[in-house]
């Protein structure tokens, strides 16, 4: 079981947080132009990379914030754990 | 004391307390101190098992966790622990143990006919013979399975027993309490760390306790009494006995499994606990494990590692034999030979594979150097040990073979680390010649391995690597150092093994050299294997199954890889290893489980008026964590009568439910109807305060997830409901597009469902009901009309009313805050007295809304349902964006013959409808059919006084009329049915408007 540290609520046991995917999938910010490719890569296609990974996990079972934590899928390491960017989508 | 083979004096046992136990029913007895193990040899019982696969008889191997042969059933036949190790199970009074994997007794079993048969079951026998016809493994599947095997699971619950788990933390995990154990755990804690400290044993000391050791010039025992009086002591140290670390996990999280010190099942006191402890370092310091030496028939009862038969003498003052042949290729097994001498065990030899003298000399003594023993004679019992003289190369024989007689063969094949913990935390092996042995090849940053973990055999340097591992350790965790005096002890390092992964078989000898003995798996299989092309270690172990027993291989590991080498002439380190994995030994279900079996598996829900349920003697049924009321049998009745009755009573005259399950999410700000935009598929800018609407969600891949009311209660303010079981699910989804993809929304949500008792009332009496209710809201059609709400007092407390209807009868729906629950239910019963009103259950729901058509999440809206297949595509909104809607132009969701929900009849009108069933053209119950859809619903209809269901039908809405079958193969049953509309009431939804 991970160690994960919540940006707001400190080191906290795996079990209080939920999976939420790749951090830099983004929906595309004007959903009805986007093509079909694009769409289908939002929707469907993940990427499985070996080493660091920026993921999402929401700290459901505390403040239900998400947060952007970094990941080494290889050897569990946690890399960084940070607020999600509030960057717009692009 | 009726123990012939306990010793007059010495061991570490309380002998002047007997303790009674059976084995297999017959009645023995032990001493307290004793394990299992050394109590049934103490008995001269040497006979305790049935191998895996050749049914061979087996006896006590080890003293350790390592044991391949000893496996009992622990307790009464019917809630026993099957596969316990002997040497590890702690002798208390009352104990009851059998053995396993014979049949019908130990002494005659059946099956030990394989045995003999064994030339012709060799290594990938089962997967040669048994695939073809492929679709017979599944028959003999069940045959190979009940011959072959280790205990059985218990099917009774053993209520006594419970299970706990708990959390810790600390700065030095130190594992082993024995030389460099303690000594690591001395010193950290004396630098004021928080140290915990695990060993698998009872006692303390680890190997000290085998062999008499001399530590300062006195007993070893006067140290380890000092050394834990300190760590007793000491606030900062938390001494965990009996404690097997059995895995490393991420970011230094060790699992630990604690066993209940007395060892009787009848303490209140759990069974086992389940330690997690994240520590900042680890000192592994779990010592070394003998390995067998290979030679024919070595799984014979009285083969023994002769570090565990001094074990048996040093711990337990049992005597393992009368006459011990000493056989071994290290200078361990000196030492054994040595005490057991002393001990009153005639020695008949030491036979040592090497040329060169051992250290250790021992007077009178015969010793046969350049030799081994090649085979053992005997059946259940040793009766003898024959011996050869090895050729240099130590694959050949020269010489004639002699047989020495004896009961014991004391087998020392060299010590292999205990490195798994090492490895768990991703540490990598190297071979280490010198020693014949893997040990750890480099430096973890956060666990150190120490002395004989590490490969180090030298007494004086384990106490010197544990006090430096302690110093580094504590350092790391920012402490200052500290200083402490090892003990002065013997500092001479050993004559160096040769190394002997199996003996040659003598000329004219046959018999089976077992690598593995918990697996049966033999010198032949390895080289089988290597010839069948299986060169690698990991393909080598799954083919033969070497070191796939519970005991992971723990004595088989490096002999049976040596073996592989030689097979194919490479180098140990190009063989390489296994990977070992978590659990080190096995570590019980139940311990995983820990508090949570039976109801505590899962926490329980119960609703504001679950009291009101159950004086209404409802039956309940669980929805998600809910429990929810399934029906009222009033006087006893079964389901389908007391469900169709609260059916009736909702069509004809008023019934009352209890919906507080439905998830409800507060919505505020300047945004919350853009919010509801995004994520509803119709628009919510038109909706007037006041007032209701239906809403649905979809997936972004287009398909329905969600359903709902959506009341606005003020410009900025909405409350929006969800399914009972989506509640979570759909608060989550709008935390991730709030918080991730639309930051920019002003808008706050919260769940509310903990706060609100909700209960809707139906039925054409339902007004006249509510306005019998004291209060001041008007329920009046003008003024709170069909998705209308209304504020104000109701029964005395502050309610809000939804007009809103799920079983397409006149409804409402009455949220107070919790509390207030049961008092309005009183006043609804007692308006409601005069039209019978009913509380009715889920089963009555699900008829009503079957009834009226209604799809719901998880039955027709499956994940695969898009909103146009509900029938419900004109909601979809084409003026916005909206979670999914980008996904509707895709082909597949436009295709033609997707499957549409549409209603079913039987065209037998009392014909019952097959739940589940599919729905096929053909009226034939023989494959192959095409599926053109399935029920999804089925529902026995009061008001249509017949069944009806609902069904996802390809191209359905275009086939109302038709008549096509519900098959259901596993019944056998095949219905002819008519598909209809799905809405078999009042299809203009007169009822709720009126």
């Amino acid at each position: 079981m991970l160690l994960i540290p919540c940006p707001w609520c400190g080191p906290r046991a795996q079990i209080e947080f939920t999976y939420g995917g790749d951090a830099d999938v983004r929906r595309p910010k004007d959903a009805m132009a986007a093509t079909g490719a694009a769409w289908h890569d939002y929707v469907y296609l993940r990427d499985n990379p070996r080493g660091s990974h920026d993921e999402i996990w929401q700290h459901s079972a505390g403040c239900r914030r998400w947060l952007r934590l970094t990941r080494d899928t290889l050897t569990h390491a946690i890399i960084d754990s940070a607020p999600p960017t509030k960057e717009p989508p692009s | 004391m009726s123990q012939p083979f306990r010793i007059a004096a010495g061991g570490r046992i309380e002998r002047d307390r007997t303790l009674s136990f059976t084995f297999d029913g017959r009645a023995l007895t032990g001493c307290a101190g004793d394990t299992l193990a050394s109590a049934l040899l103490a008995n001269g019982v040497h006979l305790v098992g049935r191998s895996f696969k050749y049914h061979r008889p087996r006896g006590i191997y080890s003293a350790g966790p390592e044991e391949p042969n000893a496996m009992v059933a622990l307790g009464p036949t019917d809630t026993h622990t099957p596969n316990l190790r002997a040497t590890e199970i702690e002798l208390f009074d009352g104990l009851q143990a059998h053995s396993q994997n014979r049949w019908p007794s130990l002494a005659r079993d059946v099956r030990a006919v394989v045995d003999r048969a064994a030339p012709l079951v060799p290594a990938g026998f089962y997967y040669k013979t048994f695939m073809w016809p492929a679709d017979r493994w599944m028959t003999y599947e069940k045959h190979i399975r009940h011959a072959a095997g280790l205990g059985l699971a218990s099917t009774g619950v053993d209520a006594a027993a419970t299970y706990d788990r708990r959390f810790a933390h600390c700065d030095v995990l130190v594992v082993g309490g024995g030389a460099a154990g303690l000594t690591a755990a001395l010193t950290a804690a004396r630098a004021g760390a928080r140290v915990i400290v695990a060993d698998e044993r009872p006692t303390w000391g680890g190997s000290l306790t085998a062999a008499p050791t001399t530590l300062d010039g006195a007993d070893s025992r006067l140290w380890i009494a000092s050394t834990l009086a300190e760590l007793t002591e000491r606030d900062n140290v938390t001494l965990l006995p009996r404690a097997s670390v059995f895995g490393r996990y991420d970011q230094d999280l060790y699992g630990i499994a604690v066993r209940r010190p007395d060892g009787s099942p009848n303490d209140a006191a759990p069974r086992e606990t389940l330690w997690l402890v994240r520590t900042q370092r680890a000192v592994v310091a779990a010592g070394a494990i003998e390995r067998p030496l290979v030679f024919a028939n070595n799984d014979r009862p009285g083969v023994m590692l002769a570090g565990a038969a001094q074990a048996y003498l040093n711990r337990y003052a049992v005597m393992p034999g009368r006459r011990a042949v000493i056989a071994t290729n290290n200078d361990s097994a000196y030492a054994a030979a040595r005490d057991l001498q002393a001990a009153g065990v005639d020695i008949a030899a030491i036979v040592d594979a090497r040329v060169e003298p051992a250290r250790i000399t021992i007077d009178g003594v015969r010793h046969i150097p350049g030799s081994a023993v090649v085979a053992a004679r005997g059946h259940s019992r040793v009766t003898g040990a024959a011996v050869a003289h090895l050729g240099s190369d130590g694959k050949s024989l020269d010489g004639a073979v002699e047989i020495i007689d004896c009961d014991l063969i004391c087998a020392s094949g060299g010590w292999s680390p205990t490195v798994h913990l090492y490895s768990h935390a991703g540490g990598k092996l190297r071979y280490d010649s010198d020693i014949a042995a893997l040990v750890p090849r480099d430096e973890l940053a956060t666990l150190s391995v120490v002395g004989a973990a590490a490969g180090q055999f030298v007494l004086d340097r384990c106490f010197a690597a544990g006090a430096a591992a302690g110093r580094q350790a504590v350092a790391a965790c920012g402490y200052g150092a500290t200083v402490i005096d090892v003990p002065v002890c013997d500092g001479q390092a050993a004559t160096p093994p040769r190394p002997l992964w199996h003996l040659p078989l003598a000329r004219g000898h046959k018999g089976k050299r077992f690598v593995d003995l918990q697996a049966d798996v033999t010198v032949d299989d390895v080289e089988l294997a290597a010839r069948e092309g299986y060169r690698s270690v990991e393909h080598l172990k799954r083919y033969t199954t070497l070191g796939m027993g519970t005991d992971q291989g723990k004595t088989s590991n490096i002999n049976g890889l040596a073996i592989l080498a030689e097979t194919l002439n490479d180098p140990i380190d190009a063989v390489g290893t296994t990977t070992f994995r978590p659990p080190y030994t096995p570590v019980t279900l139940g311990t995983f489980a820990g508090r949570e079996t039976g109801k505590h598996f899962a926490p329980i829900r119960r609703t504001p008026l679950h009291d009101r349920h159950e004086q209404a003697g409802a039956v309940f049924a669980p929805a998600g964590l809910w429990l929810r009321p399934h029906y009222y049998p009033r006087g006893g009745v079964d389901v389908q009568t007391a469900s169709r009755r609260e059916a009736t009573a909702v069509r004809r005259s008023v019934g009352l439910v209890d919906v507080s399950t439905l998830g409800r999410i507060d919505i505020q700000g300047t945004d919350a109807a853009e919010l509801l935009n995004r994520l509803y598929v119709n628009g919510w800018s038109t909706l007037a305060i006041g007032r209701v609407r239906y809403g649905l969600m979809l997936r972004e891949d287009g398909m329905v997830s969600d359903d709902g009311t959506t009341a606005r209660l003020a410009a900025d303010h909405y409350i929006m409901t969800t399914t009972t079981a989506n509640a979570g699910a759909v608060m989550t989804h709008i935390e991730h597009y709030l918080q991730l993809v639309w930051p920019d929304l002003d808008v706050r949500v919260a769940s509310i469902t903990d706060q609100w008792a909700v209960i809707a009332v139906a039925g054409p009496n339902s007004r006249a009901t509510l306005q019998r209710v004291a209060g001041d809201i008007d329920f009046t059609n003008e003024s709170l009309p069909f998705m209308g709400l209304a504020q104000g007092t109701f029964a005395g407390v502050p309610a809000t009313v939804f007009r809103i209807s799920f079983s397409g009868e006149l409804a409402y729906e009455v949220a107070v805050p919790a509390d207030y629950g049961p008092a309005v239910w009183d006043a609804l019963m007692a308006a409601g007295e005069s039209f019978d009103i009913t509380p009715y259950g889920t089963e009555a729901l699900g008829i009503l809304r079957v009834e009226k058509g209604h799809f719901v999440i998880g039955a027709e809206a499956d994940g695969r349902a898009t909103a146009d297949d509900l029938g419900l595509g004109r909601m979809q909104s084409t003026k916005k964006d909206f979670v999914g809607r980008r996904s509707l132009g895709r082909p597949a969701l436009t295709a033609p013959n997707r499957k549409q929900l549409v209603g079913l009849r039987p065209v037998d009108a009392a014909a019952a409808i097959p739940a589940g069933a599919q729905i096929v053209e053909k009226p034939s119950l023989i494959g192959p059919v095409e599926m053109i859809g399935h029920v999804t619903s089925t529902a026995f209809s009061p008001e249509r006084e017949g069944f009806i269901a609902l069904a996802m039908i390809a191209n359905g809405r275009a086939r109302v009329g038709d008549q096509v079958f519900a098959s259901s193969p596993l019944t056998d049953t095949l219905v002819q049915m008519t598909i209809t509309n799905h809405v078999f009431i009042d299809p203009n939804g007169e009822r709720l408007r009126a």
